[in-house]
């Protein structure tokens, strides 16, 4: 048992700061970017290439890690240190960068088959242990990089080239997971909202251990329009529910619906929005049922009652961190490591 | 009183034989520890099964430890046991194969029940017929005796028979002459919080050395005087903790926080362990959720400046592979180490094998070279690990250190070396800018050293030299996305040239007293033992052979090629069905004859020295 460790790093104060202004053309290396033409990748990378300068961290301390998949040549495009790893390994590459060097803000890169499918042991392992790292996931429900096969977020009875007559399989609701997977920090956001994309990707990035942002991505080349539901000005109010901490879950254009706890079942339900059992959103709950349990209001196929912004935000010592602290102790209790005495060990002998 | 005979030998082989439980390999550690410290010469070999307890009583559940000592160096764990301490039936039956006739038996007579004796296919008792008749056998209840002599300590008759295994090394080492002191102190430490088990442990012992001293049962002790070795200070070591004492004095060598990433695997389990002890040397150890993240984890942390390891056995490599390959595309320092293990699939898990050299050679897509240092001993796995690390940080690149289960397990003592004299390893991080461009400095990460081509390595945290790299094919020199054919094939051959071109690969060296021989018998890796107590008997037999022994696979020392033509006949035994010999075929159009077993145990020394005899006539 490991015990209460005060680390005095909360956020990103591991990470050094720099008081040079920086604007986001620091941030925008001389690669020509080669997404599809009106790939939502452009306005992630958009968006964070004009909000780290405001975080005012050092750049030579910032490295993006990605996988494989379209999203994951975002590291070529930044002016950072970074890496463009294997498929789904990101995770695991970025464990041990963070855990050997606090100091660095890593952030992964990586999309629904990248994260979900071939990598999703790294991804569950990455958020248990807390890891220091930000995690983009680019959720675009289909795979695009190999032309259009289902993925593991595309939903069920999908048509593509691998399944003509439609998938046969339940997709991953990846907060869901995520909040299952002991996560300390789950947002969601969608890629055509980039007030919404900044807000949740600075709370992400501000955070010290893992946080997971699933943002809605689409893929116009083979599945466009996957979240349009999501984005059309005619239908989102409707579907769409904006989580704010401390504020009652209401949506519609009037807040007409809202969300309440069904008292028998426990689950959440949608009710009218002045219905006096609506929710009040807590992020910071040490609990993860509620969030949980928003998490799962959103239809598997269509995405209606989808919530976006932050549903997890706890504080939990990062695992580098921890590391960190158990080598400092060890250090204190025994002294430095003495390499000739480890040597000799504790039976030597002389021959004379 | 009777009158106790002191025999000389010059050398011994014991085997401890016992059930699981029986605590064989922690009696064969404490013979060896005693040995060690007496000043003979010694290798030991381990053998046991890969389940943790195994029904009791049954062969399959039986765990050995032998141990060779001998007034001389040495260089095996003894071919055949001259003394056999068998703690059961099963024991008995499994090891009496290997004992040759006229050998010592000591056997504990405590469980030759009917029933025991019926779970391993005995009808009758062995003792009882003419089974043992060509051996000196010496039946004793050391359960009996054992739990008698606990009497006063009143503990249960399951915990009293435990300490069997200390009565029994209590015997021989009153038969071969050892102090116990050692294990006294041992089991005082071990047991500080539990006395009365502690006490028991130690009047188990005592027990056991003065039932040799006082009675008749054993007239005759022996005596095998300290063997002659340079002077300076020594220890037992086994091969994965010298491989992990390596990698520990790499990294203060180099100045690079030592990071392993690592998933439990049989044999090489015990580095993770050993390297977790050592926090206090800033060593981080991370027990990674699958082979792939232990190796992406050790590599994220090269990338982030550190000395990054990844440990496993040859299903873990397997599963490694991909990410070898982007080390190779990264060029940055990786130290893969492959204690192998008797294969394909999971095979035996804790049974050595040297079958995964061409897997570490060529187990990747694409052209992936990886250089390759192999281990010769137990203690040699210390100053493997150096080389591995000089080659991987000098030259930028993933490095695979093999080991076997033999060298892992198996010990021997250790001319314990001074750290000053240890080799320094520059890692040159890359701090400025490096290259013109257009109208101002900047940095190419793919800029190569002219002599070692190998390229900077700058990490994060450098102001100025931030930089993206990858797996997809770069440009030679800027390090950006590069399609173009010929750039690629410029960069596979660059790749290729900076493993080929390691410096500091010594010529291999060739021991011919003789000078006169016609035969050459070439090893790698574990082997380097048994070949060289082999290639001894062969010459004490009157034949002259001369003896080489590779420690670099890749690249090959630049000598190897004319050393084997300048032969009549080049012997390669291997614990695979050849693929050195596959790789000296096709690297050098020799026509090398191959000696091949792979029963999970190193050669017999007499095995090898009947074929090297052979080769040798057919000249």
């Amino acid at each position: 048992m490991t015990a209460p460790v005060e680390l005095g790093r909360p956020g990103l104060a591991g990470v050094p700061t720099t008081d040079v202004k920086q604007t986001k053309k620091d941030f925008t290396s001389d690669q020509e970017v080669r997404w599809c033409p009106g790939c939502g990748d452009y306005a992630v990378l958009a968006a964070v290439q004009g909000f780290l300068p405001d975080l005012g961290l050092a750049r030579e301390n910032i490295v993006f890690v990605s996988g494989i998949g379209c999203s994951s040549r975002f590291p070529y495009y930044m002016n950072t240190y970074g890496m463009h790893s294997i498929h789904g390994r990101a995770p695991a590459i970025a464990t041990g960068l963070a855990a050997s060097r606090p100091d660095l803000s890593v952030w992964v890169i990586t999309g629904d088959g990248d994260a979900l499918s071939i990598g999703g042991n790294h991804l569950i392992h990455a958020l248990r242990r807390n890891v220091n790292l930000t995690i983009l996931l680019f959720n675009n429900r289909i795979y695009g990089l190999t032309k259009g096969q289902y993925s593991p977020t595309s939903e069920q009875g999908k048509i593509t080239k691998s399944t003509p007559m439609g998938s046969l399989e339940a997709p991953f609701n990846p907060v869901s997971l995520a909040l299952g997977a002991e996560a300390t920090f789950v947002g969601r956001t969608i890629d055509s909202d980039r007030q919404h994309l900044t807000s949740v990707l600075s709370a992400a990035a501000a955070h010290r251990g893992t946080s997971l942002v699933e943002i809605y991505q689409n893929c116009n080349i083979f599945n466009d329009g996957a979240f349009e539901i999501l984005k059309n000005r005619d239908s989102r109010d409707e579907v769409l529910i904006r989580l704010e901490h401390g504020e009652p879950v209401r949506f519609g254009a009037d807040g007409q619906h809202g969300v309440r706890r069904n008292p028998s079942t426990g689950s959440l339900e949608v009710c009218a929005g002045d219905d006096p059992g609506v929710i009040v959103h807590d992020a910071t709950a040490d609990d993860p049922t509620q969030a949980f349990a928003l998490s799962r209001l959103a239809d598997p196929g269509t995405l209606a009652r989808s919530p976006i912004g932050v549903f997890r935000q706890v504080e939990r010592p990062a695992y580098g961190d921890l590391m960190a602290t158990q080598l400092d102790e060890a250090a204190d209790k025994h002294g430095p490591g003495d390499l000739q005495a480890l040597l000799r060990g504790n039976d030597p002998w002389t021959v004379g | 009183m009777t009158v106790k005979h002191v025999h000389e030998l010059d050398r011994v082989v014991i085997r401890f034989a016992g059930d699981s439980g029986d605590g064989m390999q922690l009696t064969g550690d404490r013979f060896t520890a005693e040995t060690a410290s007496f000043g003979n010469d010694l290798s030991t070999l381990p053998n046991f099964p890969a389940e943790i307890r195994a029904p009791a009583g049954t062969l399959p559940g039986v765990s050995s430890f032998q141990l060779h000592f001998a007034n001389y160096d040495i260089l095996t764990p003894g071919d055949a046991p001259d003394v056999l301490v068998a703690m059961n039936p099963a024991a008995l039956k499994a090891n009496l194969p290997d004992v040759p006739k006229g050998a010592t038996i000591i056997v504990d007579t405590g469980d030759f029940t009917p029933r025991a004796l019926k779970k391993v296919g005995w009808d009758t008792s062995p003792l009882e017929d003419n089974t043992l008749s060509a051996y000196k056998v010496h039946a004793l209840d050391l359960s009996g005796i054992t739990m008698e002599a606990l009497a006063p300590f009143e503990l249960s008759r399951k915990d009293a028979s435990r300490s069997k295994n200390m009565f029994a090394l209590g015997l021989l080492s009153w038969m071969y002459g050892r102090s116990i002191d050692g294990t006294v102190k041992f089991l005082h430490e071990k047991f500080a919080t539990r006395e009365t088990i502690r006490d028991a442990n130690v009047a188990a012992l005592k027990a056991g050395w003065n039932y040799g001293e006082t009675t008749e049962e054993f007239a005759v002790s022996y005596e095998v005087k300290p063997a002659a070795m340079p002077a300076g200070t020594y220890r037992n070591i086994t091969g994965n903790l010298a491989l992990s004492y390596g990698l520990i004095a790499a990294a203060r060598q180099s100045g690079l926080p030592l990071f392993l990433g690592s998933y439990p695997i049989t044999p090489a389990s015990d580095i993770l362990h050993e390297l977790s002890k050592h926090k206090r040397f800033g060593v981080r150890t991370f027990q990674a959720e699958d082979e792939v993240a232990a190796i992406g984890a050790a590599l994220g942390a090269s990338f982030g400046g550190a000395l990054g390891v990844t440990t496993t056995s040859g299903p873990g490599v397997a599963l490694k592979g991909e990410t070898v390959g982007l080390a190779v595309s990264l060029e940055l320092p990786l130290v893969i180490v492959d204690v192998q293990r008797g294969g394909p699939s999971t095979g035996l898990p804790t049974k050595t094998e040297q079958a995964d050299l061409l897997q570490v050679l060529y187990g990747r897509n694409g052209e992936s070279p990886v250089p390759v240092v192999a281990a010769s001993s137990p203690s040699d796995c210390f100053h493997a690990a150096i080389e591995a690390v000089r080659i991987a940080v000098t030259y930028r690149t993933p490095v695979f250190l093999l080991s076997d289960g033999y060298l892992a397990n198996g010990s021997e003592p250790w001319h314990v070396p001074d750290v000053e004299s240890l080799p320094t390893i520059d890692p040159g991080f890359a701090t400025e800018l490096n290259h013109d461009g257009e109208g101002e400095r900047d940095f190419w990460p793919y800029l190569r050293d002219p002599e070692t081509l190998a390229r900077p390595w700058a990490v994060p945290g450098t102001p100025g030299l931030e930089h993206r790299i990858g797996g997809i094919e770069k440009l030679d020199g800027p390090g950006t996305i590069s399609y173009d054919p010929n750039n690629h094939e410029r960069m596979v051959r660059l790749r290729q040239a900076k493993v080929d071109g390691i410096a500091g690969v010594p010529d291999l060296e060739v021991e011919d007293p003789s000078g006169a021989a016609r035969l050459l018998v070439v090893g790698w890796g574990s082997t380097y033992g048994p070949i060289g107590a082999a290639v001894r008997r062969a010459r004490k037999a009157g034949h002259n052979v001369a003896q080489a022994h590779l420690r670099h696979l890749n690249p090959m020392p630049a000598n190897t090629g004319d050393l084997l033509r300048s032969y009549d006949r080049v012997l390669v035994p291997e614990m695979n069905l050849g693929q050195l010999a596959l790789l000296l075929r096709g690297k050098y159009l020799v026509d090398v004859v191959g000696y091949n077993r792979v029963r999970g145990l190193p050669f017999k020394a007499e095995e090898l020295a009947d074929v090297i005899m052979e080769e040798v006539g057919a000249l």
